[in-house]
């Protein structure tokens, strides 16, 4: 456990530096992590755990937007487990509204294993309709197609800062559509 | 969009930097500022005997309380900008203007007065006392839940009221220089409820826009 957090916080602080291979490794490393949580809190909550990875990607998204306010002295996990915290109450509430589920006692007889079967995520995948066509070009390529920035670049006929703008814009626009649902 | 999909794009954006929360937060105060500076001097404006007023040491006192107030609340609210802290150990912050306040009674009560006791708490602008105040923070209130919305708080109402603090804190500087009562009595309850009333439409506001 000491040794997971240790690593992450190694990777953290490279990634921070710029080394966009360690964030991506970093990102895979905690995932598995996200979902055991997210699946716990749906349980808890009385609703069905197949819906964790609307969670995680939310969580993810809220990590990677709000990574400045890590402070890099600091341990990761912490910081980590407060957004997903964070995340986590603000999607049950969100659903508790719209999914009326039978509480029972069915949450005692989950298994305490994460199950393998998870439905796919949905919300991110529908925000992205909804977003600018340059900015969803630009993220499905990345996204969707595995293309690098420069292969972006050249395939639009874009600038790399550019597309490294329509990028950020709108991951940001997703994570604001997200809330606001 | 799978999680794996997603985490690529996040990390083909790691070049992107955002700016500090302190950065952000001192930026949008400056912005706004000049708003509160201009309700202060086309409506109120500096009280006539200053020069005069600067010697007695309850009208200094009044600026050493609203600034003790307005200077731990910013330390505050950055720390509050980041997710995984609590108020735990920076909460007493908060006691050094009513420690100061408490002070300045005091030595008070033990000097020879013009006046009784009830007509120094009174004062002569306790009404305007009450609207300037909460009217002049409302920029910097605005500012301030700017700069917060940049950071991470995870409790969104306690984040806005350490913002109504702030801004309280700002604007009752302000104030301090128009307003002649200057009974540490006049400050320990006018300039109390203007804030307590600032801090709980921080705190309203704060738990609507600082969610993230």
């Amino acid at each position: 456990m000491r040794e997971r957090e240790d690593e992450w916080t190694g990777l953290m602080r490279a990634a921070i530096s710029g080394d966009g291979a360690a964030y991506h490794r970093l990102l895979k490393a905690v995932t598995p992590a996200l979902r055991a949580a997210a699946r716990r809190g749906l349980a808890r909550a009385g609703q069905p755990v197949d819906q964790s990875e609307d969670i995680v990607q939310d969580i993810l998204l809220a990590v990677h937007l709000k990574r400045h306010t890590w402070d890099a002295n600091a341990p990761f996990a912490p910081w980590l487990f407060a957004i997903a915290r964070n995340k986590l109450i603000d999607s049950l509430r969100r659903r508790g509204r719209r999914v009326f589920v039978n509480i029972d006692d069915f949450a005692e007889t989950l298994p305490s294993e994460p199950a393998a079967e998870t439905v796919p995520a949905s919300e991110v995948a529908a925000q992205l309709k909804s977003l600018p066509t340059r900015q969803r070009e630009v993220l499905q390529s990345i996204a969707v197609d595995s293309a690098s920035i420069k292969d972006t670049a050249t395939k639009f006929a874009m600038s790399e800062g550019a597309v490294r703008v329509a990028l950020h814009r709108g991951l940001a626009s997703l994570t604001a559509k997200l809330r606001e649902k | 969009m799978e999680t794996d999909q997603l985490i690529r794009t996040l990390a083909a954006d790691n070049a992107h930097r955002a700016r500090p929360v302190g950065l952000v937060l001192a930026l949008a105060l400056l912005a706004a500022a000049p708003a509160s500076v201009a309700m202060f001097f086309a409506g109120l404006g500096v009280r006539p005997d200053l020069m005069t007023a600067m010697h007695n040491p309850f009208f200094d006192l009044k600026f050493v309380v609203t600034l003790a107030l307005a200077i731990p609340a910013i330390a505050i609210s950055l720390h509050l900008s980041r997710p995984e802290v609590s108020l735990q150990g920076w909460k007493w912050l908060l006691l050094i203007p009513v420690g100061l306040l408490l002070a300045g009674i005091a030595s008070e009560m033990m000097m020879p007065q013009r006046l009784p006791m009830m007509t120094r708490l009174v004062g002569n602008n306790s009404r305007l006392c009450m609207t300037a105040i909460p009217l002049m923070s409302l920029p910097l209130l605005v500012a301030a839940l700017i700069g917060l919305r940049h950071g991470a708080p995870t409790r969104p109402a306690v984040a806005g009221a350490i913002a109504g603090l702030l801004s309280a804190g700002l604007a009752a500087t302000l104030y301090a220089s128009h307003c002649t009562d200057d009974s540490p009595l006049f400050v320990a309850t006018w300039y109390t409820i203007a804030t307590a009333l600032v801090t709980a439409i921080g705190a309203l506001a704060g738990s609507r826009v600082l969610r993230f």
